[in-house]
C-alpha cells in the first residue's frame, strides 16, 4: 500500500487497475481530465503535474514538475500530488492561470494544463526568473500554437509579482501530513513495485526476485509499457533508499547518491564543475530531470545518455552495493557493451564519485542536437585536459552518440601528451584523431559522417575556447 | 435589405470589436476543464478501437490470420474491409483512400484491420498480433522514382504569362537550380480521436476532433450505408488541427462508427502518438526546380518553374495543394514571362495532406530562393533585389495565373519594416561582425509574404450560421467553422456582440454541429472568420431587421433610425434595453431565430486557360530574421525577428498577434529542426517526439517584435479584416534565407549556399563544408 496527498485529500492505495502511469490513474480513477496525454513518453509535457515533497532540511515543501505519463503510481508515495484542477480557489484562478489568460497564452489549450503546472512550480521557486530560468522551467512543455512568447511573458510577470498562495498558507499542515506518511511502513504496491528502504531489504528483494528490475525515476523504463506495450516485470524502486540519496563532499571527491534525481544534484555538480552547466540543463527537460536519477542514466548505459561521457572524462567511479559489501568500478571499465555494464546480479549503484579537478584542468562538455532543448545528442563530447606551463600533462575524454557504448578516446592522450597546448598542430592533430577514432552509425538523428566531422570540430572548439590569448566567439548565444 | 453597420472605425465605446478580447475558452483551458473528446464522460459500455498496420510499403496481402488478435485479452470484435456495411472508400475529393487495406498495400503503416476491446491498452496490444502473408513489391518512395515512371495521383497542370522560353533565351543572365523541401508533421498536441455513440436504430452520434464535421458526417453515413440525416457530428474544440484534421480525421470516426453500430455500444478511437504519426499524412514534401533569366541589375525577365509534390498514395487534397504551390511561386514578385508546371506524384507513402499554407509555402520558398540567387550573382543585397522585383505599376501587377493585384501594399509595408527594423544598419553590423568572427557567422534576411485568400475549390467558399435570441437577451451562435485554438469562436462572438450592441458575455458560441448548420466547408484556407463571420453577421442583420421593424412600429420611428449599441436598442429619444426588446418581440410573436449565409464574390478560375481570379484578396506581411551560425557544428540560433503583418482591420489584435507569432514559429520549425525521416523500406523513423523535434520554448527568439500593418482590406470582407491563419507561417522563410546569408558570408556573398529544407545543423554544416572546400579549390 502507498499513501499520498491528492491536493489536500489523503489517499491510501492498495491496488491500481488503471494502467501503470500516474496520468492514467488521475484521468481514470479521479476523472481529473485536465491532465492531458500528448505523447505518453515524457516528450511533450501536456501531462505535467506537480509533486510536493519535503525538502532536505525537513522544514518546507518543494514543488517539482514531472511528466505524469511516465511516472509510476508507486512513486507518489509520501508526496503531494497537484494537478491543474487543484490550483484555483473556487472560482478564482491561481495567479499563474490568470497570467496565462491575461497574456493570451492559450490557443488550442491542450498543452495549457501542463504549462500551468510548470509555471506553478517556477512560481514557488523563483521570484526574479531570468529568460533562461523561464526557458528551463518550460523546457518540457511543447506548445504548437502560440510560439511561446505570451507564455514566456506571463511566466516572467507572474513570478515577479508573486503573492503567497493557498499552498503557502497550508504548507505546515501539508508538511505534517507528509511527515506522518513518511514514518509509515511501506513495502510493496500492487504486488508489483517494491519500495525497500534499507540495504538489507534491497538485497533480500533482489535475491528473491531475480527477474525483477530496479527502477529510479522510471523515465526510461515506463516507455517500455507506454510505447512498446510490454508488461513490466516486478520492479524494485530505489526512491526510498536513503543511503543512495546522499551527497558527500570531501577534500578530493564529490560523491553523489545514485537515486537522486538529476535536478537535485545539479547545483552541487555545477558548483564543482561549472563547465557542466550547459550539458546538465540540456539533459532532457526539467520535468524529466526532476525524476530521472544519475544512477539510472549510468546503469542504463545507453550510448546516447549524456551523463556517462561526463563520468568518463572526469575519471569518476561507480560504487556498486550488494547489501553486504560495496565495490568501486572506474567509469572507464564500467560500460562493457551495448547497454551492458559491470554490475552483476544482486548489485545496485549506490553512488558516483567524482574526483575534484585540478586547477590546471580545462573541462568542457558539449552537446550537439537538432534542437537545443530536450533533444537527444547526435554527439556528446566531454574533454578534460590538464595543462602545466602550456604543456599537456593529461587528457581525459568521454563521448556519446559515436559508438555502441559511451566511450573515451585514449589516442588523444597517447599522441598529444607533452605537447604545447598553444600549438596549432594540437588543434589539427586532435581533430584528425577524433574523426578517425570511432565508427558511428547513420540514424534518424544524424549521419555517421556528420558525427565524425562534428567530433573533430568540437575538439577544435575546445582548443579555441581554452587558449589563454585567443578571444574568439565559439558559440551561438544559447547558454554561452 | 438596408445595410445596418459596416463601419468598424466608428465602433461604439463598449463594442468588443477590434479589441483584444480573451479567447472564449481561455479560463476553462487554464483551469483544466475545457473539454476535449477524450475528456467527455462516456457510457459504461464503452469499448476502444485500434488499427493493425502493414510493415511493408508495397505489395499484396495474400493471407491475413487474425486468430491471435481475436483471442487476445479483452477483444470484442475485429473487422477488415469486408465488414464495412457501406461504401469502403473515404477519399475526400477523389476515390483512392480505402478505409482499411483493400488487397493492394499502398504504404508502410497502412491500416489493415481494426480491433475493438475493453480497454485502450487491450485494443492496442491486440492490434500488434496479426500474421500477414504479404507478397512484397518494389516501392516508389521518392519524387524522382515517381517521375521516372510517371506515377501520379492527378494530371499535371500548367499556366504562365508570355513566352518564358524566349525570355530565358534573350536574358543577359540565367540561373538554374533545384530545391528539396521537406514535409512536416502537424503534431497537434491532441492526437486524432473520435467517439461514436449508437442511437436509435440506424442513427449515430459522433464526437470528433475534426476541422470538417460535415465531411465526417458524409463519410460516416456512406461507410454505414445510411443517409446523411441519420448521422450527427458534434465538434466543440480541437487540441490543434493545422490542416491535419481537415480530411484525415474522418477515418477514425468512420471506424468507431462501424464498431459502434455492429456492437451497439459506445466506441472511442484515439490514436497513440507514434501510430498517429505513421498513419496520417503530413505536409507534402516537394522537389522543385527553376530556370530564370534576369538582367545585370537584378531584374527578373522570365522564369520556368516546376513544382513536384510528393502526394503519397492517394489524391486526398493534393490537387488543390499543388495548385496552391503553383499560385505562390511568384510570391510578391513580377517574374516576367512565366511557365509554371505542377506535378502530383504518387508514391508508396502515407497520403500527404493539408497543412497550414496548403502547398503555398513549398511554392513561395522558390521565389525567395530565386531572389537570393540573383542577389549573389549580381552582388546586390538580397533586399535590394527583392524590392526592385516587387509587383508594381511599372513592373506589372498581373500574376502568372492572370490575376491582377488590386491592393498592392507590399512596397510600402517592406519599406516600413526595413526602417523600423533598421535593416540597413544591421546589414552593416552583420558584415562587420562576420569580418572579425572566424567561427560564428551572422546572417540577416527580409522576406515578404503575399498569400492568396479563398479556397481554390470555388464551391467551398460558402458558409452558414444560426443565431438564437433568448428571452433574457442572451444569444447563442452556431456556425460552420470549427475552433482549433485560432480564436474563431472569439471573433464570431465579437462580431455578433457588436452587431447587437451587447457585451460579449451575452454571447455563447456553441459546438459546431451538423444538425445546426448543414453542408459546411472545412475550417481551412484561413477562411474561418471571413466566411463564417459574414454568415453570422448576415444572420444578425436578419434578426436586427425584424427587431428594428417592431421597434419602429412600437415607437413610431423610422426603422432606418434604429441602432443597436451599449446594450440598448435606440431611435431618437427612445432607448430600450436589449433584453426588453427581445421580450417585446417574443410577446409580439416575432421569430427570434435566424440563419445567415455567405458566399465569397468575384472569384473564378478557368483551369483550361490557367487564368482567372482564384483569390478574393491577398494577405501580406514581411519578416526580418537575424541568425547566428556555428560553422564548426552547423548549429544556429534565431536571435532576432521583426514582423510587420497585414491583417486588414484587426478584429482582435491579441488573437491576430497570436496567429502571427505561432504561425511564424511553426514555419521556423519547418525550415529548421522538423526533419521527417523515412528508412529505405518506406517506414517513418521519426515517428515520435523524441525523434521529431518541433520548436521548444528556447527556440523563441530573444527579440521577437510583431506589429500589425494599419490598412483596412479594400475588399468587402468582414469589417475589412483579412485572414490570418496561414499567411504568417511563410514569414519564417526569412529564417532559412538568413541561415543561407550567414553561410554565404564564408564565400564573400558570391554564392547562394545549397541548403535543403529543413536546414538542420547537419545540412548547414554540409553547406559550409561545400562552400569552404570550393574556396580552397
Amino acid at each position: 500500500m502507498i499513501e499520498f496527498l491528492l491536493n489536500n485529500e489523503r489517499v491510501s492505495l492498495e491496488e491500481c487497475d488503471s494502467g501503470i502511469s500516474v496520468q492514467q490513474y488521475l484521468r481514470q480513477q479521479h476523472r481529473l481530465t485536465g491532465t492531458k496525454e500528448g505523447c505518453a513518453a515524457g516528450d511533450c509535457g501536456a501531462c505535467t503535474i506537480v509533486l510536493g515533497e519535503i525538502t532536505t532540511n525537513d522544514n518546507a515543501i518543494a514543488y517539482r514538475s514531472v511528466n505524469s505519463c511516465i511516472t509510476l503510481v508507486a512513486n507518489l508515495h509520501g508526496k503531494q500530488v497537484l494537478t491543474v484542477e487543484h490550483l484555483a480557489k473556487g472560482n478564482q484562478l491561481h495567479p499563474v492561470q490568470q497570467a496565462l489568460v491575461d497574456h493570451h497564452g492559450s490557443q488550442c489549450g491542450f498543452c495549457t494544463p501542463g504549462i500551468v503546472m510548470s509555471m506553478f512550480s517556477l512560481y514557488h521557486t523563483d521570484i526574479q526568473p531570468s529568460r533562461e530560468a523561464v526557458n528551463k522551467a518550460l523546457s518540457g512543455n511543447l506548445c504548437r500554437c502560440t510560439g511561446y512568447r505570451p507564455i514566456i511573458d506571463a511566466t516572467t510577470e507572474v513570478c515577479e509579482n508573486r503573492q503567497p498562495d493557498q499552498f503557502n498558507a497550508a504548507e505546515q499542515q501539508t508538511l505534517a501530513i507528509l511527515k506522518e506518511i513518511r514514518h509509515k511502513h511501506v513495502d510493496v504496491f500492487a504486488n508489483r513495485v517494491h519500495l525497500p528502504d534499507s540495504r538489507q531489504a534491497m538485497a533480500i528483494l533482489l535475491a528473491a526476485n531475480p527477474s525483477a528490475r530496479l527502477v529510479g525515476g522510471s523515465t526510461d523504463l515506463a516507455l517500455e509499457a507506454t510505447q512498446q506495450l510490454k508488461t513490466l516485470p516486478v520492479l524494485i524502486s530505489t526512491q526510498r533508499m536513503q543511503d543512495c540519496r546522499q551527497i558527500t563532499i570531501s577534500d578530493d571527491t564529490i560523491s553523489v547518491g545514485a537515486a537522486l534525481p538529476l535536478s537535485y544534484i545539479e547545483a552541487v555538480l555545477v558548483e564543482h564543475f561549472p563547465a557542466l552547466h550547459e550539458l546538465i540543463e540540456r539533459f532532457a527537460s526539467l520535468p524529466i530531470r526532476n525524476q530521472a536519477t544519475l544512477g539510472g542514466n549510468v546503469a542504463n548505459a545507453s550510448p546516447i545518455g549524456d551523463m556517462p561521457p561526463v563520468l568518463l572524462a572526469l575519471n569518476a567511479c561507480i560504487e556498486a552495493d550488494n547489501g553486504t559489501t560495496t565495490r568501486i568500478i572506474p567509469a572507464s571499465e564500467f560500460f562493457t557493451g551495448y547497454r551492458q555494464t559491470q554490475l552483476i546480479q544482486g548489485e545496485w549503484i549506490k553512488a558516483i564519485h567524482f574526483p575534484r579537478l585540478s586547477p590546471n584542468t580545462h573541462l568542457r562538455a558539449y552537446k550537439v542536437s537538432k534542437r537545443h532543448e530536450d533533444d537527444i545528442s547526435a554527439v556528446c563530447a566531454v574533454f578534460a585536459v590538464t595543462i602545466e606551463n602550456d604543456v599537456i600533462t593529461a587528457i581525459a575524454s568521454g563521448f556519446g552518440g559515436v559508438a555502441a557504448t559511451p566511450v573515451s578516446c585514449n589516442e588523444l592522450a597517447i599522441q598529444l601528451m607533452g605537447k604545447s597546448w598553444q600549438d596549432e598542430h594540437v588543434r589539427k592533430r586532435g581533430q584528425h584523431i577524433l574523426m578517425a577514432a570511432f565508427n558511428p552509425i547513420d540514424d534518424v538523428r544524424a549521419s555517421a559522417s556528420y558525427r565524425k566531422q562534428v567530433l573533430g570540430n568540437l575538439w577544435q572548439r575546445f582548443w579555441f575556447e581554452t587558449q589563454s590569448d585567443l578571444l574568439v566567439s565559439t558559440r551561438v548565444p544559447h547558454y554561452a | 435589405m438596408r445595410k445596418l453597420i459596416d463601419q468598424p472605425q466608428h465602433q461604439t465605446s463598449d463594442s468588443p470589436l477590434l479589441k483584444s478580447s480573451k479567447h472564449e475558452s481561455a479560463v476553462r483551458q487554464v483551469a483544466g476543464n475545457a473539454r476535449y473528446v477524450d475528456d467527455i464522460p462516456v457510457p459504461a459500455n464503452i469499448a476502444y478501437a485500434c488499427v493493425g498496420i502493414t510493415q511493408v510499403a508495397s505489395g499484396t496481402l495474400s493471407a491475413l490470420d487474425l486468430t491471435a488478435v481475436k483471442h487476445a485479452p479483452g477483444v470484442i470484435d475485429v473487422i477488415t474491409i469486408d465488414d464495412i456495411p457501406g461504401h469502403t472508400d473515404i477519399g475526400p475529393v477523389f476515390e483512392g483512400d480505402p478505409i482499411l487495406l483493400d488487397g493492394e498495400i499502398k504504404f508502410h503503416g497502412q491500416p489493415v484491420f481494426a480491433v475493438l476491446a475493453g480497454t485502450e491498452e487491450q485494443a492496442r496490444y491486440a492490434a500488434t498480433l496479426a500474421t500477414m502473408d504479404i507478397a512484397p513489391a518494389s516501392a516508389i518512395l521518392t519524387v524522382d522514382q515517381a517521375l521516372a515512371v510517371n506515377s501520379t495521383v492527378r494530371p499535371p497542370h500548367a499556366f504562365g504569362q508570355g513566352d518564358a522560353g524566349a525570355a530565358l533565351e534573350q536574358a543577359p543572365v540565367t540561373a538554374q537550380g533545384h530545391l528539396s523541401i521537406g514535409g512536416q508533421e502537424h503534431l497537434y498536441l491532441e492526437g486524432q480521436v473520435s467517439l461514436a455513440l449508437p442511437e436509435e436504430e440506424d442513427r449515430v452520434m459522433i464526437y470528433t476532433s475534426s476541422q470538417h464535421p460535415s465531411e465526417v458526417q458524409k463519410l460516416v453515413a456512406e461507410v454505414l450505408g445510411v443517409k446523411l440525416h441519420k448521422v450527427t457530428v458534434d465538434m466543440r474544440r480541437m487540441g490543434g488541427g493545422f490542416g491535419g484534421k481537415e480530411s484525415q480525421a474522418a477515418q477514425w470516426a468512420c471506424l468507431a462508427a462501424v464498431f459502434a453500430m455492429r456492437q451497439r455500444r459506445a466506441v472511442k478511437m484515439r490514436l497513440p502518438r507514434a501510430l498517429d504519426m505513421q498513419v496520417t499524412g503530413k505536409r507534402h514534401p516537394f522537389e522543385n526546380s527553376y530556370n530564370i533569366g534576369f538582367d545585370s541589375e537584378g531584374n527578373m525577365l522570365g522564369a520556368e518553374i516546376t513544382v513536384n509534390g510528393n502526394c503519397g498514395n492517394s489524391p486526398d487534397l493534393s490537387d488543390a495543394i499543388v495548385d496552391r504551390a503553383m499560385f505562390h511561386v511568384d510570391n510578391a514578385y513580377q517574374l516576367g514571362a512565366t511557365a509554371i508546371t505542377g506535378n502530383r506524384l504518387k508514391t508508396h507513402m502515407v497520403s500527404h495532406t493539408a497543412f497550414r499554407g496548403f502547398g503555398g509555402p513549398q511554392g513561395m520558398i522558390m521565389a525567395e530562393l530565386m531572389m537570393d540567387v540573383i542577389a549573389r550573382r549580381t552582388g546586390l543585397d538580397p533586399l535590394t533585389v527583392r524590392m526592385q522585383n516587387l509587383y508594381s505599376e511599372a513592373k506589372g501587377l498581373t500574376t502568372p495565373y492572370g490575376m491582377t493585384l488590386e491592393q498592392n501594399i507590399l512596397p510600402e509595408l517592406i519599406s516600413q519594416l526595413a526602417n523600423s527594423s533598421q535593416y540597413w544598419q544591421r546589414r552593416e553590423e552583420v558584415i562587420a561582425f562576420n569580418r572579425h568572427s572566424p567561427i560564428i557567422k551572422k546572417g540577416l534576411a527580409l522576406t515578404p509574404v503575399k498569400f492568396g485568400i479563398s479556397f481554390t475549390a470555388k464551391h467551398l467558399n460558402q458558409a452558414g450560421a444560426l443565431i438564437h435570441l433568448y428571452t433574457d437577451g442572451s444569444i447563442q451562435v452556431n456556425h460552420g467553422g470549427t475552433e482549433m485554438g485560432q480564436g474563431l469562436h472569439t471573433k464570431i462572438g465579437q462580431i455578433v456582440a457588436h452587431e447587437f450592441g451587447v457585451e460579449l458575455d451575452n454571447i455563447e458560441v456553441t459546438a459546431t454541429r451538423t444538425d445546426k448548420v448543414p453542408n459546411t466547408s472545412p475550417t481551412a484556407a484561413s477562411s474561418g472568420t471571413d466566411l463564417n463571420g459574414k454568415a453570422a453577421q448576415n444572420a444578425c442583420l436578419t434578426l436586427k431587421a425584424r427587431l428594428a421593424a417592431l421597434f419602429a412600429d412600437t415607437y413610431q420611428v423610422s426603422a432606418d433610425a434604429v441602432t443597436f449599441a451599449n446594450g440598448y436598442v435606440s431611435a431618437g429619444e427612445h432607448a430600450v434595453a436589449f433584453a426588453d426588446v427581445i421580450q417585446q418581440a417574443y410577446m409580439a410573436r416575432i421569430s427570434l431565430s435566424a440563419t445567415g449565409y455567405y458566399r465569397t464574390p468575384k472569384i473564378f478560375y478557368d483551369r483550361e486557360k490557367g487564368s482567372g481570379r482564384p483569390f478574393f484578396y491577398f494577405a501580406n506581411g514581411a519578416a526580418v530574421s537575424e541568425v547566428s551560425v556555428d560553422t564548426l557544428t552547423g548549429e544556429y540560433t534565431v536571435d532576432a525577428v521583426d514582423i510587420l503583418h497585414d491583417v486588414g482591420t484587426s478584429l482582435n489584435p491579441a488573437i491576430d498577434r497570436g496567429q502571427i507569432e505561432g504561425g511564424f514559429i511553426q514555419g521556423m520549425g519547418w525550415v529548421t529542426t522538423e526533419d521527417l525521416r523515412w528508412d529505405n523500406n518506406g517506414k517513418l523513423i521519426s515517428n515520435n517526439l523524441a525523434t521529431y523535434k518541433i520548436p521548444a520554448v528556447g527556440d523563441t527568439p530573444a527579440h521577437f517584435n510583431v506589429a500589425l500593418f494599419d490598412r483596412p482590406n479594400n475588399e468587402d470582407s468582414i469589417y475589412h479584416s483579412k485572414a490570418v491563419g496561414e499567411p504568417p507561417f511563410m514569414l519564417a522563410i526569412s529564417v532559412w534565407c538568413a541561415i543561407k546569408d550567414a553561410v554565404a558570408s564564408l564565400a564573400d556573398y558570391q554564392q547562394d549556399p545549397d541548403i535543403a529544407v529543413p536546414a538542420t545543423p547537419e545540412r548547414v554544416l554540409e553547406a559550409i563544408t561545400a562552400l569552404t572546400e570550393n574556396q580552397d579549390a
